[in-house]
């Protein structure tokens, strides 16, 4: 017979029995799936989209808050440094930003943390600092990210810090016993520097060098004065995370040393927006560029432009233009609203009654 | 940063005309007494600074709603979703031992009202994008599959595109008697309208399936309209979709029921059979009943954002009655308000309401509103009453007919005997 040939994925009883199973839940749950009902009792089970529930929320200094999750069991684990994406419901509508984990890895529990610091005007992180209670849920994705320790460690490592950039630090710090670390951070005062007792400790239990610099008073430490608190830069492996003149100083000052292999550098995403009137929309899939006009509906100007665009009733009611907005900004035609794509998110807009605010890009 | 007020009160303004926007950048212009036909003008006793006034209110009515709207409201259809979930979890285990017969009765109940509840409340809601604003994935109108023979994609076209653009448009609206039924005078009579109270009892008791079928658009592929292969495909999804859902509904489940398989077959009949009648029964009376309006195609020639806006108050009738009237009906029973604001989620049209009966009121436009009985007994009468050729026209009607029948049975002259 033809699947002879093929004996080892013929299926084995077992196999069979749960695939049959498997499509007659399917079976007797369409048009939904058995995952939808299964969500409403348990929705961190293995095969449910990755979500987690907040089992703490605990205040750090006054405007950083660290976050305990417990992971669903689909969960893969982190490795300390790496980031993961977080998606949270603000005033009903969910926005996905992404934040370091600074507890150690674990082989048991599911739990995380991250420490989050408010942002001015940032809707997300005053969000979690002012309303998120544990209980909630929240849907994850998988831990990702380069910002991480090389097997074995370096003999001596520097990292060089300032604000939330400690976050991914604070994760290697806690999982890791460094021969010889040093701690170049740099924090607005001492009230407002997050984790700083748990450092005091590090140091006094004589696994890390602590250089604090406050920035009120003394502003941010330049790139090119860290060897008169570090000597031996040089000869260390560097970690930096900060605001982006930090970082580009830094990799300015250690290329200059002929030493830019051993920094290593993580920069949060920060998105500048260009609102304009009208802009250039790309249609991503069609390779099409186009200029979308100021009151122009990005619909218009796709299909101007030779786009297959899917459209319906042309005024904002039907939803049948709607595409991904997978990056800059578009301008609600009918209240004048902008709204953006970053990153981490893209944004379903309306083409037929949104006009490109400064440069967008479409997925079509 | 938002554009000035007058910018963005009405997108129309901000467009030409030119096969683009459907709404016209034009001011309206005064509305004539009577279409070219002869039918009145529902328009007519308004002016269009009115008409324009009327269009600015209701585009101030949703403003306030959408800067309202947040977590209150994403609480609301989460939490409807899990009850209707699991009131059919429920519901069909206990028919698993519907041999006896109260579990019969009690899960045939709960799955007749989780069935209303995920067509109307929930599935007809979020395919009109009202929850999209949320972000959810699971709980969008690009992503939701609803307890429909009709598939998701296929409806939002049929409904959310020509019937919410062309809102009781003689000629325009498929909607508009299901296409198959002469429910206006200006609609042609055809001797297919003498069974007409029939063919919608028939359409009622079969309704999910009367709604795929409507949903294809079949007059459109025959108009050459509608390209034959798209047809064919959508066809294709559309009998796979009921075949599945017929499938689970009359095969799987009672398969699974053993001792109770043919109680379980029952049951899910009766439950279909419910939700059909009373979604048909609440369709119908949205824009059927006495005292809501028929518009001609010229009303929709370069029309404004206020135009539209009358044209979507008259063409609709709501249904009175108290907040489970109003949550069964998926807020149909606001039908007003949905036709006026078909993108903002439905437990807000409760609130906005009184403001629109105001301001219909004010400019002497009809808010029609009656219990469900009245409505749907009044929407059952047109049925009736346009089975039959218009008084005065019948005679004629019968003439016209005898010529285009008579030729057929004319005796052939082989057949004649001879003198």
């Amino acid at each position: 017979m033809a699947f002879t040939a093929q004996r080892d994925s013929r299926p084995t009883l077992q196999r069979t029995i749960r695939d049959s199973a498997r499509s007659l839940a399917r079976l007797i749950t369409t048009p939904l799936s058995p995952g939808d009902y299964l969500d409403l009792f348990l929705p961190l089970r293995a095969g449910a989209p990755l979500r987690g529930r907040v089992v703490a929320v605990r205040p750090e200094t006054e405007d950083a808050t660290t976050v305990t999750i417990l992971t669903g069991r689909g969960w893969r684990g982190h490795l300390p440094g790496q980031y993961l994406r977080i998606g949270v419901d603000v005033d009903g509508v969910r926005l996905w930003r992404s934040y370091s984990i600074t507890s150690p890895p674990t082989r048991h529990d599911r739990l995380i943390s991250i420490t989050v610091r408010a942002i001015p005007d940032g809707v997300v992180s005053n969000h979690i600092l002012r309303q998120l209670t544990p209980g909630t849920l929240l849907m994850l994705d998988q831990a990702v990210g380069f910002f991480t320790q090389p097997d074995p460690l370096p003999a001596k490592v520097l990292f060089l810090t300032a604000g939330s950039g400690l976050t991914p630090v604070m994760g290697m710090l806690r999982s890791y016993r460094f021969p010889d670390a040093v701690l170049v951070h740099s924090a607005p005062t001492p009230e407002r520097m997050m984790f700083r007792e748990e450092l005091h400790r590090m140091v006094a239990d004589g696994r890390l060098t602590l250089v604090e610099r406050f920035t009120d008073d003394a502003g941010v430490l330049p790139a090119g004065e860290v060897g008169t608190v570090v000597p031996d830069w040089r000869k260390r492996q560097t970690w930096a995370c900060g605001p982006a003149p930090l970082l580009n100083d830094a990799e300015q000052h250690w290329a200059e040393a002929g030493i830019a292999d051993r920094l290593h550098v993580e920069r949060f995403h920060v998105q500048l927006v260009v609102e304009g009137a009208g802009g250039e929309a790309h249609f991503t899939r069609s390779d099409v560029r186009t200029h979308g006009e100021a009151a122009e509906p990005l619909l218009d100007a796709g299909e101007d432009a030779g786009v297959l665009m899917p459209s319906g009733c042309r005024m904002g009611i039907c939803f049948g233009c709607v595409a991904p907005l997978t990056d800059g900004s578009v301008r609600d035609l009918r209240t004048g609203d902008i709204v953006t794509a970053t990153s981490d998110e893209a944004v379903l807009i309306q083409t037929c009654v949104s006009a490109a605010a400064g440069s967008c890009s479409i997925d079509l | 940063m938002a554009l000035p007020n007058t910018l963005t009160s009405s997108l129309a303004r901000l467009r030409p005309a030119r096969g683009g926007h459907r709404l016209s950048t034009t001011r309206p212009k005064a509305p004539a007494p009577t279409y070219a036909s002869g039918k009145p003008n529902p328009l007519a006793h308004l002016s269009p600074d009115q008409i324009e006034r009327i269009g600015a209110e209701l585009d101030e009515i949703r403003q306030e709603v959408l800067d309202s709207r947040g977590e209150r409201d994403a609480n609301y259809i989460r939490r409807l979703i899990r009850v209707q979930r699991s009131l059919e979890l429920v519901s069909r285990t206990v028919l698993l031992f519907s041999k006896y017969w109260p579990a019969w009765v009690v899960g045939t109940t709960g799955l007749s009202l989780s069935k209303i509840l995920e067509n109307m409340e929930i599935g007809h809601n979020v395919l009109h994008g009202q929850w999209d604003w949320m972000r959810d994935p699971k709980v969008h109108s690009t992503s939701w599959q609803w307890d429909m023979a009709s598939p998701s994609a296929q409806w939002q076209q049929a409904h959310n595109v020509q019937h919410h653009t062309f809102t009781n448009v003689l000629g325009k609206d498929e909607d508009l008697g299901f296409n198959i039924l002469r429910v206006d005078p200006a609609q042609k009579w055809e001797p297919g309208n003498l069974v007409q109270p029939l063919t919608n009892l028939l359409n009622a008791v079969f309704f999910q399936y009367g709604v795929a079928i409507h949903d294809l658009g079949t007059p459109a592929l025959k108009r050459g309209e509608r390209d034959r292969a798209t047809y064919l495909a959508d066809l294709r999804t559309m009998l796979k979709k009921a075949g599945r859902h017929a499938f689970r509904d009359y095969v799987a489940h009672p398969a699974v029921s053993g001792p109770s398989a043919v109680p379980t077959l029952l049951a899910n009949a009766t439950a279909n059979l419910v939700r059909n009648l009373w979604a048909h029964t609440v369709i119908f009376c949205g824009h059927l009943p006495s005292g809501v309006e028929t518009f001609e195609v010229e009303a929709i020639d370069d029309e404004t954002r206020g135009e539209w806006y009358v044209r979507q108050m008259l063409g609709s009738g709501n249904i009175s009655g108290g907040p489970m009237m109003h949550l069964m009906t998926g807020n149909l029973s606001y039908q007003i308000e949905h036709h006026l604001f078909p993108d903002l989620p439905s437990n807000r049209y409760a609130e906005v309401a009184p403001r629109v009966q105001a301001l219909m009121e004010r400019y002497g436009l009809r808010y029609v509103s009656g219990p469900l009985y009245k409505q749907a007994a009044s929407a059952w009468g047109k049925v009736f009453r346009y089975s039959l050729p218009n008084r005065g026209q019948r005679r004629a009607t019968l003439r016209r007919l005898a010529r285009r029948v008579l030729p057929r049975v004319r005796v052939p002259e082989s057949r004649m005997l001879p003198a």
